[in-house]
């Protein structure tokens, strides 16, 4: 555990190479009065509808508190009315960018309560599918946080490749966001037609597209203005708060469960994993881009490997997870996310408990936004990757 | 609106005054949820709804003519939205983007979600889908510029007083009292 009193003064005023800290100066007789500032819920710079509340002393937060349930629609409590096929079409849509592997999540664990033998061909769909959803999470928050912070062309270039992409797994599944395309066992179908010559296809061709980002964004100076050094988070504060995915890889910890606990086939593919040194907002979105990178870098490999065979396995009308208990984790493009699945031999289960990333990494926030100017917390809360419905659940 | 809600203006005046309405219907997003990607997506090069003249640039709903309301709504956050809508001046449209925000969706029975926008204020277009795709969203634009062009706005005024939405009459409606 971090000792979070000894954590260095961090003056996130400064540019680059500059060591001037702004200070809020005053003489003897001048005094603030605090400022309480609501932001949200339905803000632009919060994305989605999550409230906080900055106590603010001038232009500086003394103290940020994350005001959550805006979004909250009770997947836990409706999970236990839907029988053990019907509960991934609603998890699917907690994490609304992450869609497939959510419900990757919901079959891997339903599987190991049943016991399941998943035919191979599945699995290494799954992962590919996965992956792809890996990309178009990453390229929404490479567009979106570009554009809390004022520029608003990544976001067209984010969007172009996304929507390349949604096209191709629609072929697919039928979904552009929630994908619904697991099944207790395998997959609604089979890959269409001419599905993996357009995969690698688009595959080379983001992979060609992948510098003007790095270049547009990363090597932008006003980008870089506005994030080296800001809000860092170090490793063992990190961990203590329990964040995971890219904002933790880039406070330098190499945590990834595709690594770590693989699951799937992802042992026999080769994972890389990028990790930050300073953990600022400029390394958790260098993170990013390195992700989609290394993403594209296993379905490249994944279309190497495809085996043929069959895709799913047959199941009985009623399906009846055995008592018991089960947990699944996986890496999802946020982070680490965990189901928890109980039953109690019904047709439904008696309780599921979801642990989802983005909870956990906006419970480093207040810690981060404190003592920060308020321009910089814009910069925090876009680098600290979040959805509202993992939130809120 | 001053004296417009008032006179009926001779036809073709009104022909030329609504076609000019509803070209240029600034826009405000209320993103909710998942449909608010696929908001975003109807935006962007591809499907680009600016060349309709909806422009999501409003900076707020005091600039806005069009609210439209994208992903779940949950009781916690209905009174924002009554709010966001008293905000925006008359002639105002509502569009409900998605399942959730039409009825409720994947989580009608759940307990913590509004069962659809229309308890809270009103709706001109529904667009159905879970999300739906963003020719949804175009061809909702397109129903809702269908409508204006052929409505009366002294009408569409006084129909608006009568049928006030009444939610919250009865019990306070305040951002922290849920
Ligand atoms: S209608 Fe579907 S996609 Fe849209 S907000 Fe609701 S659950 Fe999400």
């Amino acid at each position: 555990m971090s000792d979070l009193s000894t954590r260095e003064k961090i003056h996130p005023g400064t540019a680059p190479g500059e060591d001037i800290a702004l200070e809020i100066v005053g003489d003897g007789d001048f005094a603030t009065t605090d400022m309480t500032l609501s932001i949200g819920p339905a803000h632009p710079a919060t994305h989605g509808v999550f409230r906080i509340v900055l106590e603010l002393n001038g232009e500086r937060i003394t103290a940020a508190r994350p005001v959550i349930g805006y979004m909250h629609r009770g997947f836990e409590k409706l999970a236990e009315y839907r029988d053990f096929r019907q509960i991934k079409a609603l998890v699917n849509r907690h994490d609304w960018l992450s869609g497939f592997s959510n419900e990757l999540g919901v079959a891997l664990v339903v599987e190991k309560m049943l016991e399941m033998e998943v035919p191979d061909r599945a699995q290494w769909i799954r992962m590919l599918i996965a992956e792809w959803n890996r990309v178009l999470n990453h390229l929404m928050f490479v567009g979106s946080f570009a554009l809390e912070l004022g520029a608003i062309t990544p976001m067209f270039y984010a969007f172009r490749e996304r929507d390349e992409i949604q096209y191709l797994l629609e072929a697919a599944t039928g979904g552009r966001l929630h994908f619904t395309y697991n099944q207790v066992g395998g997959l609604k179908l089979d890959l269409p037609k001419g599905f993996l010559a357009e995969s690698v296809r688009l595959s080379k061709l983001t992979q060609e597209r992948l510098p003007d980002y790095f270049d547009l964004v990363l090597g932008n100076e006003i980008f870089q203005a506005r994030t080296v050094g800001v809000g860092p988070l170090p490793p063992e504060v990190a961990l203590s708060f329990g964040v995971t995915g890219p904002t933790l890889q880039a406070a330098g910890v190499p945590e990834d469960s595709r690594v770590t606990e693989p699951y799937l086939k992802y042992d026999e593919v080769d994972v890389p994993v990028h990790l930050g040194e300073n953990g600022d907002s400029f390394d958790r979105f260098a993170c990013l881009l390195y992700r989609i990178q290394y993403s594209l870098h296993i379905i490249d490999q994944i279309h190497d490997h495809l085996p043929a065979g069959p895709v799913n396995t047959k199941l009985p009308k009623m399906v009846k997870a055995p008592e018991g208990a089960a947990y699944q984790r996986i890496e999802n493009p946020l982070g680490q996310l965990g189901y928890w699945l109980e039953s109690d031999g019904g047709r439904t289960p008696w309780r599921l408990k979801m642990r989802t990333p983005s909870f956990s990494n906006v419970q480093s926030i207040p810690y981060l936004l404190e003592g920060m100017l308020v321009p910089d917390a814009i910069s925090v809360l876009g680098s600290v990757f979040f959805v509202v419905g993992d939130i809120d659940r | 609106m001053g004296v417009m809600d008032q006179v009926e203006l001779p036809k073709p005046v009104r022909y030329v005054f609504n076609w000019g309405r509803k070209f240029s219907l600034w826009c405000f997003n209320f993103g909710l949820a998942c449909c608010a990607i696929e908001f975003i997506a109807a935006s962007t090069s591809r499907h680009d709804f600016i060349r309709l003249g909806v422009i999501p640039f409003a900076h707020g709903p005091r600039q806005a003519d069009l609210l439209v309301v994208s992903g779940t709504l949950t009781d916690k956050m209905a009174p924002a939205v009554k709010r966001l809508y008293e905000e925006m001046p008359e002639p105002k449209y509502v569009i409900s983007f998605g399942s959730c925000a039409n009825c409720g969706g994947p989580y009608w029975d759940s307990y913590s979600v509004t069962k659809g926008v229309d308890q809270v204020i009103p709706v001109d277009v529904y667009v159905p889908g879970c999300p739906p795709r963003p020719e949804a969203l175009l061809d909702g634009i397109i129903t809702l510029q269908h409508m204006i062009q052929h409505e009366s706005l002294p009408d569409r005024i006084a129909g608006r007083r009568q049928d006030a939405v009444t939610l919250g009459a009865d019990a306070p409606l305040t951002l922290e009292g849920r």
